[in-house]
């Protein structure tokens, strides 16, 4: 069981909940959790923004009921939760300017692998894109951490004007999650190899009921077991 | 003590709890959850001849107390399952599993179903006439009591073990179906498959699943289940393996007085990972509530 510590407003309709319990099975930047939510019959999928110690924070939007229930979560709220899903970011192919990419609640599992290239002594430099200067969260965040931070807006209303390929970066590799739109430019936009991480409407999310399945070059997979990160070479559109 | 075994065919569980087919795998990956050895059995993933990706996504919405999926029969094809599949299986579970077979003719049904008797780790066949989202097999086969009958028939006189007949909902009645594949040999029944239905995205004004139309289980549908137990029980002499919306040790009572020799649970392992387990360690304590020592009694006995 996990307990709520706290839930805020960080951004328009956009939230993060800290909460403590065992993350113990949380290994990879880019995994996932699956929480239950009275009332409603799916588990919710949400990323993890970061964790340590018992100790997990959530970034989430308000979407449908269920992410309207959770915004309304106070401090203690006891949730089942399930932890350590999907496979997550793989740091090893980061090479040594790894540029991360993330567009709306695509932002947040970039908090964790950011924090942790940076330890591993990375040059990191960070895209984040908004609609809106009103939906900005986590620029400060970053910076804090060290990364060199680009922000973009679609409608000019904050940083640069446009969407995150309007960033031209070096890279050694790239990092991406958010909309598949996004995804797609940025696979057209940025050379080179990276890894892309993707959403589905989940039945389980642990790999049971098959509902969530891809086609990818290297065969059928699974976006909540076997994703959601997928290698850039690996995607069909 | 309570006695919670229950016997199939000739086959002994230790208990009446089966994760359903399509919810749980080919059992091995629960295995991260809990020791899987605890099951009465697992129905594995339907099974087809050929591999199948099955239909495109989004193939899951949520529903009150259930859900729809319209996955399609994705496996890898008879031949992986028994080359790669169960191999891994067996070395977590040490005891029976129920094949699923499904296809898109005879041939196909029969084919399938003959490979997997082969195999030891399986110790009964489930036979899904019923899936309703293939087009041109599954429930295609399922509504017309002649079909069920004659594939029934012609994978009977191929393979060795217990054959039970999955059998769906989706018909006007339920008993015409159960008596069809009792005229064609089966050895048992399994029922429900999931019921069709569909949900709309307001925002869109679309169908949320790609393929418009879905299967219904979860929780909602217990009622609609254990309605159709009862009533094969009474229409047909087979043993029974009931399921459609089992969530408790509560329900297995349920549905086992209603006619069920064993029962399986399907959306509910969605949800709760741990609900099998949860529900075999509940039952001695639910039986002793309602005065049960040995469930194996109680098969049918809302009929007498």
């Amino acid at each position: 069981m996990f307990e709520v510590l706290t839930n805020r407003n960080i951004a328009k309709n956009v939230y993060e909940m800290t909460l403590s319990g065992d993350v113990s099975k949380i290994t990879r930047a880019g995994q996932f959790v699956n929480i239950k939510i009275d009332g409603l019959f799916l588990r919710r999928p949400i990323s993890v923004c970061d964790y340590g110690e018992n100790y997990l924070k959530i970034i989430y939007k308000v979407v449908g009921k269920g992410t309207e229930k959770m915004s309304f979560m106070q401090k203690g709220t006891k949730l089942d939760i399930l932890t350590g899903l999907g496979n997550g970011y793989d740091l090893s192919a980061a090479g040594d300017k790894p540029l991360l990419i993330g567009g709306g609640v695509g932002v947040p599992p970039l908090y964790n692998l950011a924090k942790k290239l940076i330890a591993a002594g990375k040059k990191v430099s960070v895209i984040l894109g908004f609609n809106t200067a009103e939906e900005i969260f986590y620029e400060e965040e970053f910076r804090a951490l060290g990364a060199d931070v680009y922000v973009t807006t679609a409608d000019g209303s904050y940083g640069i004007k446009g969407f995150v390929t309007a960033v031209k970066a070096e890279h050694s590799y790239v990092y991406a999650c958010g909309p598949e739109p996004m995804l797609k430019a940025v696979y057209n936009a940025f050379d080179g190899a990276g890894e892309y991480s993707f959403e589905e409407r989940m039945g389980c999310g642990f790999g049971a009921c098959m509902g969530c399945t891809c086609k990818t070059k290297y065969g059928n997979k699974r976006i909540c077991k076997d994703g959601p990160v997928l290698k850039k070479e690996e995607i069909i559109w | 003590m309570v006695d919670t075994s229950v016997t199939l065919s000739g086959l002994r569980l230790d208990n009446p709890v089966i994760p359903a087919s399509g919810t749980f795998g080919f059992g091995y990956e629960f295995n991260d959850f809990y020791d899987i050895d605890i099951l009465g059995s697992i129905a594995l993933k339907g099974t087809t001849k050929e591999a199948r990706f099955g239909n495109p996504t989004p193939r899951i919405a949520e529903c009150t107390e259930g859900l729809l999926n319209s996955v399609g029969l994705q496996n890898p094809s008879v031949e992986k399952v028994v080359k790669e599949e169960l191999p891994k299986l067996k070395k977590v579970f040490h005891k029976k599993a129920i094949a699923n077979v499904s296809g898109f003719s005879v041939d196909e049904y029969v084919y399938t179903a003959a490979m997997l008797d082969k195999e030891d780790v399986v110790g009964l066949i489930e036979l899904n006439v019923s899936c309703p989202n293939v087009h041109a097999g599954g429930m295609s086969f399922g509504v017309e009591p002649a079909k069920v009958e004659e594939v029934t028939r012609a994978v009977k006189s191929a393979v060795k073990k217990p054959l039970y007949v999955k059998l769906t909902p989706n018909v006007s009645d339920i008993t015409a179906t159960a008596k069809a594949a009792e005229r064609g040999g089966a050895d048992g029944l399994a029922l429900i498959n999931t019921l069709l239905g569909m949900r709309l995205d307001l925002k869109k004004r679309k169908p949320i699943l790609a393929n418009v139309k879905g299967g219904f289980s979860g929780r909602a549908v217990f009622p609609v289940a254990l309605r159709m137990v009862y009533e094969v029980y009474e229409a047909v002499s087979l043993p029974i393996i009931g399921m459609g919306g089992v969530s408790s040790a509560e329900d297995v009572l349920e549905m086992m007085f209603a006619g069920a020799s064993a029962v399986e649970v399907g959306a509910e392992n969605l949800v709760n990972p741990y609900a099998c387990k949860d529900i075999i360690e509940d039952l001695p304590r639910v039986m002793q509530k309602y005065g049960v020592e040995k469930l194996s009694e109680i098969i049918g006995e809302a009929h007498q």
